[in-house]
Formats: structure tokens, sequence, C-alpha cells
């Protein structure tokens, strides 16, 4: 195509850098870019150096304890800021290295363990911090060599097996290691208390500072994040970076061109592992405790969620996934906001569907006239049907559109949760007009439930989310938000 | 001596019901190449529609049926009810993903074990459940039984041994002496070839979760005829039948069920000989060793890849 066609330009290229094929690298010059103001501001876009969204980034983020002074919303800062480093790390194995590491949050608890053993009085070790977080980094890459040496011959569903064996392993460890060869190692389910804070040219990171969360905490993961940011995009720009994504395209093609298979793999194992336990030092330093079921399935689901979201294989990718999650994760916790969260997502799918075509936006309108409707009639022959407690979204214009009883039958629970997974899978296979007609009952049954069973039980719901994010990225989005699409050569 | 016996029951109890989980996971990687984290989890929900049913049925103390037909009757329901989940789970999230790279179905499995999973804690909370079998016929079913030395094997043992042995028996004729058996094998052994040759692969797929989830939903109520059960058993039986499928060679139907039987062995009695506490570091350390010295396992084929 040349420079002349109307729709776009092509993007200038500098030549090949040493090491790059040059059609690779030229890749970008083949593409059509989009033209007009939106073409040219995503042009400018694209040239801002990683480096300059790095800062950008951190500094904003930085930022945040200056506007917001509640020791909430800091500790919700901190733990995305520690998810981003624990989905950093999990890219790594499964995003270049194309394996499915299922005991990954295992080396972060090993890591915070092993902080625990290392400074607290349980044994008495008082390490200075910029002593044993080395070491800890040390310990976690070895811990993911070993367990990568018996699964290195071993594919995707093999390794799977392993790594998540070996978590219920360290499980077993630490929940039984209060009775090790008669010694008490790992304080059992009670886990280890008091560790020690952070220790830093002569001062003690105090968590807390003056009854709030202390900033110092959140400044130090951002740390780490950058340092654990930059140090993985060199190792991914490196040769073994390149050696990684061939081996997760084809294992038997980069095997055949000489590369050293099971070096690499346990190479991303490894540094994964040694990322994790990084991770973990700076959450034992700040939560003072450490207990054996933080480590377990629902982390590593949510770690994962969070990997898949963002789209694999990106760091930006997966940042930006655990940045969505982690603060979503959070509000569920509380009814009235995830009731709100509910409503604005129902409302904006609403509107880009009611913008995206006229047949949609019948829909949208037949949604929320029908739901007035079921209101009025159910209003009409029982009052108590919806006298249940309301949450007053948009101001009170949702008390009027949900039918929330005052009293729950037992029975209503269970058989509108299964009703709305049936319908909402019936509206995926049906097809034309029957569909959407579907739609209209099929969204305010899942707002009924929403509203009336899911909101009482925060717990399973946020999991209940996590599980649903997961399955339709799967199918509708495998690359996530940021991640390119892969093409699996078989 | 009384105690070798009274493990071994029990090594054969936990043994059936490792190797009925395994089956299931054995079928489906068979035919699909999968690995279906949810497994565990039907499994569970296997174990809830017994206990559901059996409620319904007047509950252990005071049934309306004879208890052999009420034995049958929940079995049946779990079985029944565990095949419309696995068909249910295989047409909404495994198959638009057949042809997606290897890793895309897994993540989705994993995605619907913690879903299944959090759904029954949200429905039934996290009280664990109990089918309080001694109460049928005041305790017959403990009391009597046979006797073997000084140990007396309860008849609620035998019965569930036996009546999981007879499920595999059953498993194994029909994969190879019908039709629809001699399908699944072709599926398993070349996809691609199998269809060429006029076989319906996605009736011989929903065929496959069909089977494997109605052993899975039959293990559920033999488990919880002995112990209580709750939501999030699903996890650790999903890795115990996991593993025995992996020990006994993925993919292959009897080496599943040696693989369970193996993991019930190692399992009681490292627990009675060695310590209760220390029993998966054991089965892991058979499955490690299996990984290095034969990762086919016991009775799977090497896999041969091809370009």
């Amino acid at each position: 195509m040349s420079d002349s066609t109307p729709h776009g330009s092509r993007v200038p290229a500098e030549g090949p850098a040493v090491g790059q094929d040059e059609w690779v690298a030229r890749h970008a010059e083949r593409r059509l870019m989009r033209g007009g103001v939106l073409g040219s501001v995503e042009e400018r876009l694209r040239r801002v150096p990683w480096w300059a969204w790095l800062v950008l980034f951190v500094a904003a983020f930085s930022l945040l304890p200056v506007f917001e002074g509640s020791g909430y919303v800091r500790r919700v800062a901190f733990d995305t800021v520690l998810y981003m480093l624990l989905a950093l790390g999990l890219n790594v194995v499964v995003g270049w290295g194309g394996l499915l590491d299922l005991g990954y949050v295992a080396f972060y608890g090993i890591g915070a363990y092993a902080y625990a053993l290392l400074d607290s009085d349980k044994f008495g070790v008082h390490l200075p911090s910029l002593v044993a977080v080395p070491l800890i980094v040390v310990i976690g890459a070895v811990a993911g060599l070993l367990l990568g040496l018996p699964s290195r011959r071993l594919s995707g569903d093999y390794l799977a097996i392993v790594t998540l064996f070996f978590l219920q392993l360290f499980q077993t460890i630490t929940t039984n290691g209060d009775s090790m060869f008669g010694h008490n190692v790992t304080g059992g389910p009670n886990g280890i208390l008091n560790v020690d804070p952070f220790h830093l040219f002569g001062h003690d990171l105090a968590v807390q500072h003056g009854g709030v969360f202390a900033v110092s905490y959140l400044y130090v993961a951002l740390g780490f994040f950058v340092v654990v940011f930059v140090a993985l995009r060199f190792v991914n720009h490196s040769r073994t970076g390149r050696a990684w994504r061939s081996l997760r395209e084809d294992p038997l093609a980069a095997e055949a061109m000489g590369m050293p298979v099971n070096w690499l793999k346990l190479m991303s194992f490894s540094f994964g592992a040694a990322v994790a336990a990084f991770t973990g030092t700076i959450y034992a330093a700040l939560a003072a405790s450490v207990f054996p079921l933080t480590f377990y399935f629902v982390l590593l689901i949510t770690v994962y969620t969070m990997v898949i979201l963002g789209g694999s294989g990106s760091q930006a990718g997966v940042v930006a996934g655990a940045l969505i999650v982690s603060p979503l994760l959070e509000m569920l916790r509380d009814g009235s906001k995830s009731r709100v969260i509910f409503f604005v997502i129902l409302v904006a799918a609403l509107a880009l569907a009611a913008l995206r075509s006229r047949t949609l936006a019948i829909v949208a309108l037949a949604t929320i006239a029908f739901g007035f409707v079921v209101h009025a009639v159910c209003g009409a022959i029982d009052s108590s049907w919806i006298a249940g407690e309301h949450g007053g979204g948009f101001a009170g214009f949702t008390d009027h559109w949900v039918v929330a009883p005052e009293h729950l039958a037992r029975w209503i629970a269970p058989v509108s949760y299964i009703g709305v997974i049936c319908a909402t899978l019936l509206v995926t296979v049906a097809r034309g007009r029957l569909r959407l007609v579907l739609l209209v009952p099929t969204i305010y049954l899942a707002a009924f439930v929403w509203e009336n069973v899911m909101l009482a039980k925060p717990e399973p719901t946020r999991f209940i989310v996590l599980g649903l994010i997961l399955i339709a990225l799967m199918i509708l989005r495998p690359n996530g938000l940021l991640g390119e699409r892969r093409v699996e050569i078989i | 001596m009384d105690q070798f016996i009274q493990l071994t029951v029990d090594a054969l109890t936990l043994g059936s019901v490792y190797a009925l989980i395994a089956l299931g996971y054995t079928l489906v990687y068979g035919v699909l190449k999968l690995l279906n984290f949810a497994h565990g989890d039907v499994f569970m929900v296997g174990s809830f529609i017994g206990f559901g049913v059996l409620q319904v049925l007047g509950g252990t103390s005071d049934p309306v049926v004879p208890v052999w037909l009420l034995i049958v009757l929940i079995t049946g329901a779990a079985m029944a009810g565990c095949a419309g989940l696995g068909v249910v789970i295989e047409r909404f999230a495994y198959r638009p993903l057949r042809d997606a790279p290897r890793i895309a179905p897994l993540i989705s499995a994993l995605g619907v074990s913690f879903f299944l999973s959090n759904s029954m804690q949200l429905l039934f909370g996290a009280t664990p459940r109990n089918y309080n079998t001694f109460d049928l016929s005041n305790g017959a079913l403990y009391l009597k039984g046979l006797d073997i030395g000084n140990v007396r094997v309860p008849l609620l043992r035998i019965v569930t041994i036996l009546s999981a042995f007879a499920l595999m028996v059953a498993l194994w004729f029909l994969v190879n002496r019908t039709r629809t058996g001699k399908a699944m094998r072709a599926t398993s052994y070349d996809r691609e070839a199998a269809a060429m040759m006029g076989i319906d692969i996605d009736r011989v797929i929903v065929f496959t979760f069909v089977l494997g989830s109605a052993l899975a939903g039959a293990a559920g109520v033999m488990f919880a005829l002995r112990v209580p059960t709750n939501v999030s058993i699903g996890f650790i039986a999903g890795l115990k039948g996991f593993t025995a499928a992996v020990i006994g060679g993925i993919g292959s139907i009897p080496g599943a069920m040696a693989g369970g039987l193996i993991l019930g062995f190692a399992e009681a009695y490292s627990q009675g000989y060695i310590s209760t506490k220390w029993s998966d570091l054991i089965v892991f350390s058979i499955l490690i060793g299996f990984m290095i010295f034969r990762p086919q396992g016991l009775l799977g084929r090497a896999d041969i890849r091809k370009v």
C-alpha cells in the first residue's frame, strides 16, 4: 500500500538491532495506521518510550497517599502493588515460559515464611533486611529450580499436577510444621507472629504511623515494583527472553533449533519463584505475621485472573489486570459498594449496547420497562415482596426496579441462582430474535439474584466473580486486555 | 496383623473412591487431551445431590424406602445430576475452546472449578453435611459384616468397595465391548481421523463427560457415606484423583484403577504406620518418583510427539 492512501500512513522504522530479524523488526512498518486525529494521537502515544510510562505510572501511584489520607485506601493501594508484583512474576512463567505453574503462590509463601523465620522472635534471629531480602530471593530461585527439576521433562498438564501438589505440600508442611521432628518450626495453623518490620539504614519501618497505615511500606513496595519491572523487562529483551517466547510458541521447533529447552523452563520457573519470594518478604514484614492459609488456592486463582485479564505475556497488561482486579475484589467485600458496581456495569453495558444498534436499544429499554412492570405487579400482589432492604442506587431509582422480598424463602436462593445460570447459558446458545427476547428476563433475573442472594454473602460472591471472569475471558478474549493474540502451531 | 487388615480395608475403600475419580480424569484426557480441573468439584456436587435426595426420602433415621433402595436411589440421583453437570460444563466451558491453545481450556477449567465450589458455598454454606449412615436400620451397616481374623469389616465398606468395582467393570465393558466404546477409543487415538471415519466427535465427547461425571457422582456418594461432606472437598479429592490418573498412566482405564488403588494403599499404610500428618508428603514423593522414572505412568503409552 502506498503512502498516498487516504486512510493511513506507514510508521517509519529504524533498522533492526543486533540479534533481531529484519522482517520481525519491520513489522510495525507493514501495519496500517488509523487515519485522522485519533490516528495521530495513537501514533504519538506509541512513540512514548516504555520507561516514561513507568515513571508516569509510579509517580501517579505515589501521589495517591497525598490526596487520600485514609489508612484503608492506602492499605488497598499497598495490596494492589503486591498483586502487581505477583502478577509480574507469574507472567514470567505463564506468559513468557508458557508453563502452567499452579504452585506459584507457594513460592510467595516460602518467601514470607523465610522472612518470618529469619526476622522474628521465633528463633531469635534478626537479620538486617538488606541481608535477609536478597538471601530470600536466592532461596526462592533455588526452590523454583528444585521444583522444576523433576518437572523439566513434563509438558503442560503434568507440570500443572506436580506444581498443584507442591502447593498442597506447602500447606501440609506449614500447617503441620509445629511438630517437625519434635521441633516447632512453622507454628502450625497459628502461624508465626511478631515478625520484624523492615529495618533499613538504621531505622525500623513502622507499619502504623499514629494509628494510620504508614505510607513508607507503599513506597517500599513501589520501589520493589520498579526494580522487578525493569529487571524483567531487560530479561525479556535479552536472548533468554526471546528463547522463552520461541519455547512457548513451539517447544519442539525450539529444541530442534538447538535451544536448551529444559534449562529455559527451569530458568522461567526460577525467575517467577524469585519474584514471588521477593514479594513474600514485604508481605510478611507488613503483616507482621504469616499463616498457612494465606498462600492457597484462592490467592492462586486471584493472581491468575489478574494475569489472564490483563493479557499474559504483556507486562503492562498484567499490571493493568492487578489494578482492575484488586480494587474490584476489595469493593465486592462491601455490600453497598458491590451493589453500585453491579448497576454501574449494567447501565454502562445497556448504554453501550443501545449505542451500537437500534435493536439492542430496544432491548435496553425493554429491560428497564420490564423491571418496573414486574416490580409494580409484585407490589400489587403482596407488598412484603418489595419491602426488602434496598441500597437506593441511582438516587433510589433501583428501589422501584428490582424486586426485593422482605423475607427470602429458602427455596428462592438456589432456584433463582440456578435459574439465572440456565438462562445465561440459554442466551448464549439461542439465535436471532429469541436471543433478544430471552436477554430481557435474564438481565432482570441476574439483578434480582445479585440484590437478594449474592450481596448477602460477599465471600463466595467475590470468588464467583473471579471464576466467571476466567471462563468468560478464555472464551471471548483469551489474549486479555493488552496481550497479543497468540498463534499456536500444531 | 489386625491393624494390617484394618488398613487394607481402609486402603481399598479409599482407593476405590480415588479410582472412580481418576477414571473421570483419564476418560476426558483420553478424548480431549484436557485435564478437567473441575472434576473434583463435580465429585463434591455429587455428594451434595446425594445428601439432598436423602433428605427428600426422609433422611437416614426414618427413610420412606428400604435401605438398599435408598442407597441405590441416592447414588443414581447423584450420578444423573453429575452427568448433566458434566455435559453443561463441556458444552459451555470447553467446547468453545477446543481449537484454542492448550493452556486456554486448562485455565477455563480452573475457573469452572472455582465457580462451582463458591457457588455451592453461596447456596448451601460451608457447614459440613453428614449422611448419618449409622442411623440406617439401627447401625446394621456398621455392626454386621465380614469377620477376617479379629477384624470385622462393616457391611457398608463391603458394599462400597464392591459397587465401585462393579462400576469399573461396567465401564471396562462399555469401552471395550460396545460400538460407542469403540468410537471413544478411536477418538482418543486420533480425533481427526476418527471424524473422517464418520464418528460424531461431539457426541463421543459429550458421552465421555457423561461417563466420567457420573462416576464422580457415584464416588461422591460413596465418600459421603463414610465421612461428612462439605463444599471444599473437591480440591483435595480432585488432586488425589488426578495424581492417581497420572501414576496409572493418564488416558489408560486400567491404569486409573491401578493408580487409584496404589494411592489408596500408600495413603492408608502411611497414615497407619508412619504418620497421619505427613501422608501427603509420601503420596507426593510417589508422584515425583513416577515423574522422574516413568513419566508415562504405570500403564500408559509413552507419548510420541509429532511435528
